[in-house]
């Protein structure tokens, strides 16, 4: 490995982890804002221009208030907790490819920290030690509440995953492959996966709604039955941590929706974007594209929250359960029909 | 009989419940779904009902009343007796006062033997009915058409008027009797 081969990558890694971070915090004051809007109100609308400093604000408060820990034996893991939900929030981003490549100082930059091979096996691993965040904190604050928060995430990630993957294997078959910078190639011009798999992308999208802890899936924190669930104990930074993780994991998983099903970096007329006018320009503008169907995406998100009621715990079971795995099989079986038929 | 009491809507929007099995496609919750969906974004284009309050104002109706006074005569001598009626109408228990006998040379301040020493509402605690006024016999004390709201503060003394607050300026009297003079 030569040196500017490591500077390259350190580079999109900053790159790469700042975005993110970004994001996460924007997603709060978008949060807020959309929240607003769709209730007729405005929305945090004093610090700087339509609240734009409000993420800042957010966090100066967060930082400057009590670190409280409660009464609890398990002192190192409720520091682990939220660690682990914020690295693992952050760890996902590593294999999405932000667009093609760029070609400066006379080398080809991939847009995207690894390529590695197997990209899809590797999110759904860290995804779902993404619920050990959860468990651990809720299981080390010593409350009831937390223990029953960090229960129910527990139970409807497991039950999730399940539907989540079983609804990949079937765009898989159509692929080939399991690297995502491969998939966003195949998906060129308009050939978007989510026209030929949409049920495929309806299931991914549910399941996505509930590994996330989004609403109507947020049994894990749903603050009207226990208080704030699995973090009902932290406070501080480390409670900043949880809600930061929350929003990271949403960037991510726009991003992953875009990428699999809605052609990644993919914009129409984006070959002859390469030919006509540059390789540079037709990648930014990818990246850009990109950029826009992961905000579509990260609106949608706080479009349903605030339309939707929480689901019932047997609801959630039932509908994970019995109707979208079921669903799921059902779509591996006719996509297997329909490529022995038609290739 | 029955029968037509159940089918009575006063909104016009009755519904029965039914308990009626859920098929497969209402189990996936899906058109329900997009129906909340679509109802959200259109309050999303809405005006929206916020007043921004410090730069905007919201308009008062124009039979607004708050902010008391206690009046003078064309004279300029304060009108309350200290009767306490007004703070025996009260509701909510918002009027004190501390009662004084005029001395001979205050028959210019005040119009009755006896007057109001120390009168104090609490701004925290009246509710603006306009009881007080109903009340008093001698036309002291009314609800104003002045626009102008309780200030905030850190400290409820702050919300205490005393008559520092509540006296109609002498200057404004002497104007109502000229006024009325000319009339
Ligand atoms: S307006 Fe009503 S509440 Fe206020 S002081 Fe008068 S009687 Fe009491
Ligand atoms: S304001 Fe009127 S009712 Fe109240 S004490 Fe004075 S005279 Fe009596």
């Amino acid at each position: 490995m030569d040196s500017a081969f490591i500077i390259e990558k350190s580079v999109v890694i900053l790159v790469v982890f700042a975005l993110t971070m970004i994001m996460a915090m924007y997603s709060t004051w978008a949060e807020r804002k959309v929240a607003a809007f769709l209730q007729d109100r405005v929305g945090p609308n004093r610090a700087g221009w339509g609240g734009l400093l409000q993420p800042l604000a957010d966090g100066l408060k967060l930082f400057s208030k009590e670190e409280f820990s409660p009464n609890t034996p398990n002192k190192f893991l409720f520091v682990v907790g939220p660690a682990i939900a914020m690295s693992t929030a952050l760890m996902t981003s590593a294999v999405i490819p932000w667009g093609d490549k760029l070609h400066l100082f006379g080398r080809d930059i991939l847009l995207q920290a690894t390529d590695i091979d197997n990209a899809l096996l590797y999110i759904f691993a860290v995804v779902s030690v993404g619920v050990y965040g959860i468990m651990i904190g809720g299981w080390a604050s010593n409350n009831k509440f937390s223990l029953m928060g960090a229960v129910r995430a527990a139970s409807q990630m497991v039950s999730y995953e399940v539907a989540m993957g079983l609804s990949m294997i079937a765009l898989l078959m159509m692929t080939g492959t399991l690297s995502l910078r491969e998939i966003s190639a195949q998906q060129a011009g308009m050939n978007w996966n989510v026209f030929y798999q949409p049920v495929s992308f309806l299931i991914f999208l549910i399941c996505a709604f509930a590994e996330t802890n989004r609403t109507p899936f947020d049994l894990a924190e749903c603050e009207s039955e226990l208080i704030g669930g699995y973090h009902t104990e932290y406070s501080s930074m480390k409670m900043g941590f949880y809600l930061f993780a929350e929003y990271a994991n949403m960037f991510i998983s726009s991003a992953i929706l875009a990428v699999l099903f809605f052609g990644g970096y993919n914009y129409p007329g984006m070959q002859w974007m390469v030919e006509n006018v540059g390789v540079n320009t037709a990648n930014i503008l990818g990246f850009l594209a990109l950029f826009i169907k992961i905000c579509g995406f990260i609106f949608f998100y706080m479009w349903v929250r605030w339309t939707i009621p929480r689901f019932r715990y047997d609801q959630l079971m039932h509908l994970g359960w019995k109707v979208l795995i079921p669903l799921a099989i059902l779509n591996i079986m006719v996509t297997g029909i329909c490529l022995l038929l038609f290739k | 009989m029955s029968t037509t009491i159940q089918n009575i809507s006063l909104s016009g929007r009755k519904k029965q419940v039914s308990n009626k099995e859920m098929t497969f496609l209402e189990n996936l919750y899906l058109v329900a779904i997009v129906k909340g969906l679509l109802i959200t974004i259109k309050h999303f284009f809405r005006k929206k009902v916020t007043i921004h309050y410090p730069e905007q104002v919201r308009e008062m109706s124009s039979v607004y009343r708050g902010q008391h006074q206690l009046k003078r005569d064309e004279q300029g001598r304060e009108n309350c007796t200290a009767c306490g009626l007004c703070a025996l109408s009260c509701p909510a228990e918002a009027i004190t006062m501390k009662a004084a006998e005029r001395k001979p040379n205050e028959k210019h301040l005040y119009r009755e033997e006896k007057y109001a020493e120390i009168y104090e509402i609490n701004m925290l605690r009246c509710i603006f009915c306009g009881l007080c006024e109903e009340a008093c016999p001698k036309d002291a004390i009314y609800l104003t058409t002045s626009k102008v709201l309780v200030p905030s503060s850190y400290e409820r003394e702050d919300f205490i008027f005393g008559k520092d607050k509540l006296v109609m300026p002498l200057d404004i009297a002497m104007q109502n009797a000229q006024l009325k003079n000319a009339n």
